[in-house]
């Protein structure tokens, strides 16, 4: 395909879902069927732009493989932004696509679509309009009341996430960002009514501010990073800042230890937008969003959206990680951590969409960790696969909970928690395409050995960090031991989460009574499952036993790998970094570990919640041999106290104390009340004055005008003959004035 | 090229629906948007007036991103009012705010 349609593509491949927002905003807000097919144009435009786009550039790489190694970016168009005066290319906004770009432009549109199709379902279209429904609360019985805004806000979402993917700037990318970082606000408080008994729990209102703040600590730092960025490096286009010569101009210009500083500044962004700690606390609230949006903000877009930052500027952050040590401990330590910290708490967790909200966010953290020992097509690799099988758990989270629900609706039960796993249990027989595609996908997610995506993709990270840790980085090793323990939590919840969820004995009424989701839902569910183990077979090492002969080469790798491969080699020869990126011989040792705690893992989560099934009421069976260590879990590591303790409450107490009483109450409105009282004051005086020498000069003037008038009185005889006799004296007068002018007699006078 | 007064018409038709809005919103905050509305119609006719007389210059482009930081400040000092408002009063409805008249 031409290399003119392919950037028209590239342009478009946003827009419909963009445009789909505002036309169904501002025109069809009232017609929800046509919302829903607006809704699934807009997105499917997206797919095949976007799909041509992608596939033409694996196209270009099965056929002439050197070339795109040469030339990774396959399209390029950028326009001016703003231009003013003598500035005119000052700031260029554009799009571009490389194999980085191709393969989000693969997942993106995909898993979006799926879960748009699973939306219909999820908010009860074609099931009447239901009994009394409530704006802003969940329908049971009916379609949503805001069901079309429901569509037009998931639009955006979506031509957000993509205008990030395709945009050749850090402006455009910041754009999309941003758009994001909204639409996850209104989306995840979409259901803004709906309160809680219980005060404890953060109704959707909340949860929505509090994801939006939390990201916009993260977007500050980033904003400052890009600041930076166009300070260094004169443009903010990567095409143009990504050359090696460039980047050696940028170090040499400011030196390697600005340079860490402006990728540890992007990066900000990044822990914000994808949840890493210590900004991770708004992920798990965003459950609080109906279901789709959350499989939207943890598979498609939102926090795919800070690992793909990462990935983007990977050139900027290869060269800040190689020379400065401490960039890659600060990044690699936090993925680290985080997939570690993560990875625990979800094993104490009892609702349904929280265990999965923590395994995002600890499955991110391995990406995190990966990007910081420099392995950066293992982040890559591992940010497709976790889309998909992360999307399809969540859909199936979403189905198991309108199973729960129809047992509730069932049963006239509205009290018992439809989420808590503690209720559930048997639901394997009621759901059974539910329970499949779970299952699939909660395997891919523990890593099972061989078939599923998962394993290739954490294996592949976790043999990177091993193979830096045999370097000699000690932090490498560090960070792989935690990867390790965190895989195997990560089986070890799954299981249970399998176990308690499908596995025994229904422990409720509502279990009893849950029924199969309808088809609109079940049918994205198995698509999404099917390539939740598929698409690691792209990624298998080319020297792996049995498998990797058979492919030849390792597809993923290779391609992704043509992104920033000659950049970096470039870069090594002109020794600003000390090597690029080059596949790692397959080492024995993290392989079977991996395998072993995935086994492990699932097999343990079985033993201890699947062999014998829970019973109603009964108490978690890890409560008793972790005894405080189960608390401290429980609570989440007590993150949100501390900073409730540590920074929420000190500002408010700042902000009363200091800024309302002392700066406001105090200095501001006590000049005001000085102010007042000395205006006041002034005003007594002038009172004063206005007493004594104006109202005393007019009564002075007054008395003047009086006396004057008893003199002039007298001149009022009452007469009637009198005044006849001045009038007409003074007629008689008028009359000789006027003839006497008119005669010329006084012009010798007036003149 | 769209000539000069297809902006001008757009940004009159912004301004007279900002303008309406004002006259005839009751709630403090459609108001407090419409009024937004009328200062995108100035910014409108600024950047208008500066492309099609003398585009080499940023004076109107300059003017325009000071009218968009005011009326940022002025959105944020307004909303705080509204609220602060509605917290004592329980009503954003401007006619009911008569607190001051006589």
């Amino acid at each position: 395909m031409s290399e003119e349609l392919l950037t028209v593509f590239t342009w478009l491949t946003p827009a419909g879902p963009l445009l789909t927002f505002f036309v169904i905003i501002l025109l069809f807000n009232r017609f929800k069927t046509l919302s829903w097919v607006l809704a699934w144009l807009g997105i499917l435009s997206s797919w095949i732009f976007g799909w041509t786009v992608a596939f033409n550039i694996i196209g270009d790489f099965f056929e002439n493989y050197e070339h795109l190694v040469e030339n990774p970016t396959v399209v390029a168009s950028s326009i001016a932004w703003i231009p003013a005066g003598t500035f005119q290319q000052w700031l260029r906004i554009g799009v571009a696509a490389d194999a980085l770009t191709a393969i989000m432009l693969i997942m993106v549109p995909f898993v979006t679509t799926g879960i748009f199709v699973y939306s219909v379902g999820y908010l009860r279209w074609g099931e009447g309009r239901g009994v009394n429904p409530v704006k802003g609360k969940p329908n049971h019985d009916g379609i949503d009341p805001l069901f079309s805004r429901f569509f037009a806000f998931m639009s955006l979402f979506a031509g957000a996430m993509l205008l990030l993917v395709v945009a050749d700037d850090l402006l455009l990318l910041f754009i999309g960002w941003e758009l994001m970082g909204l639409c996850s606000y209104l989306l995840i408080g979409f259901w803004y009514a709906r309160t809680y008994d219980n005060p404890e729990a953060t109704p959707p209102r909340k949860a929505a501010v509090k994801a939006f703040l939390t990201t916009r600590i993260g977007d500050v730092f980033m904003l400052l990073g890009i600041v930076f960025f166009y300070r260094v490096f004169g443009t903010l286009t990567f095409t143009d800042a990504f050359t090696a010569e460039s980047l050696e101009n940028a170090v040499n210009l400011i030196g390697v230890g600005l340079i860490a500083v402006m990728v540890l500044l992007l990066f900000a962004g990044t822990v914000g937008k994808s949840a890493q700690w210590p900004l991770h606390v708004w992920l798990p609230e965003a459950m609080e969003g109906p279901t789709p949006v959350s499989a939207v903000i943890h598979a498609a877009a939102m926090v795919s959206a800070g690992v793909y930052l990462m990935l983007r500027l990977f050139p900027l952050v290869a060269v800040a990680i190689d020379t400065v040590p401490q960039a890659g401990i600060i990044i690699g330590g936090i993925g680290a951590f985080t997939a570690f910290m993560a990875a625990t708490i979800a094993v104490t967790q009892n609702d349904v969409k929280r265990v999965l909200a923590y395994s995002t966010i600890s499955q991110l953290g391995y990406m995190i960790a990966a990007i910081g020992v420099g392995a950066y097509i293992a982040a890559a690799f591992h940010l497709i696969t976790h889309a998909f099988f992360k999307s399809t758990l969540f859909l199936g989270s979403g189905s198991i909970i309108h199973g729960m629900e129809h047992g509730a609706e069932h049963v006239h039960d509205h009290h018992t928690d439809p989420q808590d796993m503690t209720n559930m249990g048997g639901l394997r027989k009621k759901m059974p395409f539910t329970f499949w595609t779970f299952l699939i996908a909660g395997f891919a997610l523990s890593g099972f050995p061989i078939i599923t995506a998962g394993f290739w993709s954490k294996d592949e990270i976790l043999a990177e960090t091993w193979f830096e840790g045999g370097q000699g980085e000690v932090l490498a090793f560090i960070i792989f031991w935690a990867l390790v323990i965190g895989a195997f939590l990560t089986a070890f919840y799954t299981m249970r989460q399998i176990s308690m969820v499908f596995l025994g004995n229904s422990r409720t009424k509502l279990a009893e009574h849950a029924q199969e989701s309808n088809r609109f839902m079940v049918v994205p569910l198995v698509a999404l499952a099917f390539f939740a183990v598929t698409l690691g077979w792209g990624g298998i090492p080319e020297d792996f036993p049995i498998f990797g002969p058979i492919l030849k080469e390792n597809f993923f790798h290779e391609f992704v790998g043509t992104t920033v491969e000659a950049t970096l080699e470039e870069l090594a020869e002109l020794g600003v970094i000390s090597g690029g990126i080059e596949a790692i011989p397959t080492n024995n040792f993290p392989l079977i570990a991996s395998i072993t705690v995935a086994l492990s893992g699932l097999f343990l989560g079985w033993w201890v919640y699947g062999r014998k099934s829970l019973e109603t009421g009964q108490q978690d069976p890890l409560v008793r041999p972790l005894g405080p260590l189960y608390t401290f879990l429980f609570h989440k590591w007590w993150w949100d106290e501390l900073y409730q303790k540590v920074i929420i409450q000190p500002t408010k107490t700042f902000s009363r104390k200091v800024v309302y009483e002392l700066v406001d109450k105090g200095i501001i409105d006590g000049t005001l009340h000085l102010i007042g009282r000395s205006v006041f004051r002034l005003g007594y005086y002038m009172k004063r004055f206005e007493e004594v020498v104006i109202t005393g000069g007019v009564d002075w003037l007054k008395d003047q005008v009086l006396s004057l008038a008893q003199e002039f009185r007298t001149i009022q005889t009452g007469r009637i003959q009198e005044y006849i006799l001045v009038s007409v004296l003074i007629g008689w007068a008028l009359i000789v004035v006027v003839l006497l002018i008119n005669s010329g007699v006084l012009d010798g006078i007036l003149n | 090229m769209i000539p000069l007064w297809w902006y001008l018409v757009v940004a009159a038709l912004l301004f007279c629906i900002g303008l309406y809005g004002v006259m005839a919103r009751r709630n403090a905050v459609a108001i407090l948007m419409a009024v937004e509305l009328m200062l995108n119609a100035v910014n409108i006719n600024l950047i208008a007036f500066w492309r099609y007389t003398d585009p080499a210059d940023t004076t109107g482009m300059a003017w325009a991103i000071f009218v968009l930081a005011v009326a940022a400040a002025e959105a944020a000092v307004g909303l705080a009012l509204i609220i602060s408002i509605y917290r004592s009063r329980d009503s954003v409805v401007a006619e009911e705010l008569d607190t001051l008249k006589y």
